[in-house]
């Protein structure tokens, strides 16, 4: 097609983006208060997956250890909170500066010495792995007995130290999604996202072409690992307590990758939507685990719809949506 | 009064494991001027390339670019230096567009998307890939593929470019039309090009200077005509007389 030439968003995924948006910012008003904790379960997914992509999906670094990024940046701004009753839209910067550090020092390890692809994945699980152990033994956070954050009124509204009902966070997490693709977006466009696309396809091509590999890959990796590491600082505050073998746990760092590779790696779109379904198997799922009383029965389905994708639609979901809807002509 | 080449290689060696891949190679590059490397399989022609463009760093020897030392550079150093390079074996960023794979080339220069945008369609109307544009690279043919790494090396605005088997799997009115292309090239822009290349056809007609690798030693140069009446060249090529003393296959 033609219009392939020239990433503008066309006016059909442009309409159907301000439909998804205006639905969103309106569907509070009308369902009860468990749909509103499920959306904001895809949400977290959604925007974790975002921030992932960038550095997996754009950049094709593949990091297996993300949950370090969401441990630091809900530690961070938690522990301030909790101790010296910082807020946590300051916080969350500590949190992010953190992480980027975090991930520019394992980055550049690992790139420096040419360790990439598989060992490269090894080596991001090790770094989370040693993280919550590490604060396992922190005992300025709690350690293995946790960290609490006062429970407030949950019908009361206070935005800036983030105590308040769960639409408060839904909303909060919603702007931070649509930001999220806005960002994605804008750095696909431009020469950042151009280079991590050259490296992902073809590292020496890339290199041949003027191209410092080793500079830009840390960049994805510093960058996704502060995205992430908001959605820790919000997660932090939505759940108000923080064990490190929950919060730094593997099975987090496998959840955050889920999402995006079932929606579209790589895509614009793809992790939001792979968010939605999930999501929905996940809690069809647990439903149904009440009623046969069967556990594990989520875990399982997730199990399942990874392998049907990867063996039947192995781009995800979001190309094949894209072609059904006839909007072949965006890639993204 | 001769002008400075733009390209000197002095004494270049690298020694793979136990094999002297290439063993003390000297030749110049003048600018605008268009030289080939030829040699039989494992001459050592692609190994001289990689060392120009920074893959590996010389065991001995020396690169002048324009006057700079770029010995031993990264390969994105190098590139940054002025030096476009071909891969013999394609690598296309797969999943992106022609447009966008000849982009990423394009960045070197500009920042702008979109003046990025406009030189990339330029050089793809230039190599007659203009139509292809919008196709993702993994969709491309294989000559389609191998002018897309000249078009991708092209949008660097290098000083010289290097080209690696470009033609091969070229019919013969295209390996006209693209040496008709890189000899515009040359004229207009004051291009220099080094090239390798096995069809002989196109190294007759745009190589204005022929260097012979065998063994990884040069083993003559001259104009394309001296070289192809060299003894030397036809004994490597056509192996040797029953006369001469030789181990080699």
């Amino acid at each position: 097609m033609r219009s392939a030439r020239f990433p503008i968003l066309p006016r059909r995924v442009a309409a159907a983006l301000a439909l998804f948006i205006a639905a969103m910012v309106a569907l509070p008003f009308f369902v009860d208060s468990y749909i509103v904790s499920v959306l904001v379960v895809v949400l977290f997914a959604a925007y974790f997956g975002q921030a992932w992509n960038i550095v997996t999906g754009f950049a094709g670094q593949l990091s297996l250890g993300h949950a370090l990024y969401v441990g630091l940046g809900a530690y961070a701004s938690a522990a301030l909170f909790v101790r010296y009753g910082v807020p946590p839209w300051l916080g969350m910067f500590a949190g992010m500066a953190l992480a980027a550090l975090a991930g520019s020092v394992i980055a550049a390890l690992s790139f420096r010495f040419r360790v990439g692809g598989v060992y490269f994945a090894l080596l991001t699980i090790a770094f989370a792995e040693f993280t919550r152990i590490l604060f396992d033994h922190f005992d300025w956070v709690g350690a293995t007995s946790g960290l609490f954050l006062p429970v407030s009124n949950r019908a009361s509204i206070d935005l800036l130290r983030l105590r308040g009902s769960p639409v408060m966070f839904y909303y909060c997490l919603l702007a931070l999604t649509l930001g999220a693709l806005a960002l994605s977006r804008h750095l696909l466009d431009r020469r950042i996202g151009y280079y991590w696309q050259a490296i992902r396809e073809d590292q020496e091509a890339a290199q041949a072409l003027g191209i410092d590999v080793f500079r830009y890959k840390v960049a994805a990796m510093a960058l996704s690992a502060a995205m992430t590491s908001v959605g820790g600082t919000f997660l932090a505050f939505y759940d108000n307590n923080l064990y490190p073998d929950t919060v730094f746990a593997v099975g987090r760092s496998i959840e955050i990758i889920t999402a995006p590779i079932i929606g579209g790696l790589g895509t614009l779109f793809g992790p939001i939507l792979g968010a939605f379904v999930l999501t929905a198997l996940g809690e069809a799922m647990t439903s149904l685990t009440g009623s046969f009383a069967v556990s594990g029965l989520k875990q399982w389905s997730y199990g399942v719809a990874l392998l049907l994708i990867v063996a039947l639609q192995p781009a995800g979901l979001w190309p094949w949506l894209r072609a059904r809807l006839g909007l072949g002509a965006v890639r993204r | 009064m001769s002008v400075p080449p733009l390209l000197e290689v002095r004494g270049l060696s690298k020694r793979f494991r136990g094999l002297q891949a290439v063993d003390s190679v000297s030749f110049a590059v003048p600018k605008g001027g268009i030289v080939a490397l030829i040699g039989p399989n494992g001459a050592g022609k692609t190994t001289t390339f990689n060392l120009i463009a920074g893959v590996f760093a010389p065991d001995s020897g020396s690169v002048v670019l324009d006057g700079a030392e770029i010995t031993g550079r990264r390969p994105d150093q190098a590139c940054r230096a002025g030096i476009g390079r071909t891969f013999q074996v394609v690598k296309p960023f797969g999943a992106l567009t022609v447009l966008e794979n000849v982009m990423v080339g394009a960045f070197k220069a500009t920042a702008d998307s979109t003046a990025a945008r406009h030189a990339a369609l330029e050089i793809l109307e230039r190599l007659g890939l203009g139509d292809k544009a919008g196709i993702v690279a993994n969709s491309l043919t294989l000559p389609e593929r191998k002018k897309l790494e000249t078009a991708r090396a092209l949008a660097t605005q290098p000083k010289i470019l290097l080209l690696d088997e470009v033609m091969a799997g070229l019919r013969p009115t295209e390996i006209d039309a693209m040496v008709r292309t890189f000899a515009a090239l040359s004229r207009e822009m004051g291009l220099a090009i080094l090239l390798t290349e096995h069809v002989m056809r196109a190294v007759m007609a745009l190589s204005h200077h022929i260097v012979v690798l065998h063994h990884g030693q040069k083993i003559c140069e001259g104009t394309p005509e001296q070289v192809s009446r060299d003894p030397r060249v036809l004994e490597c090529y056509l192996g040797s007389a029953p006369t001469a003393a030789t181990g080699s296959g």
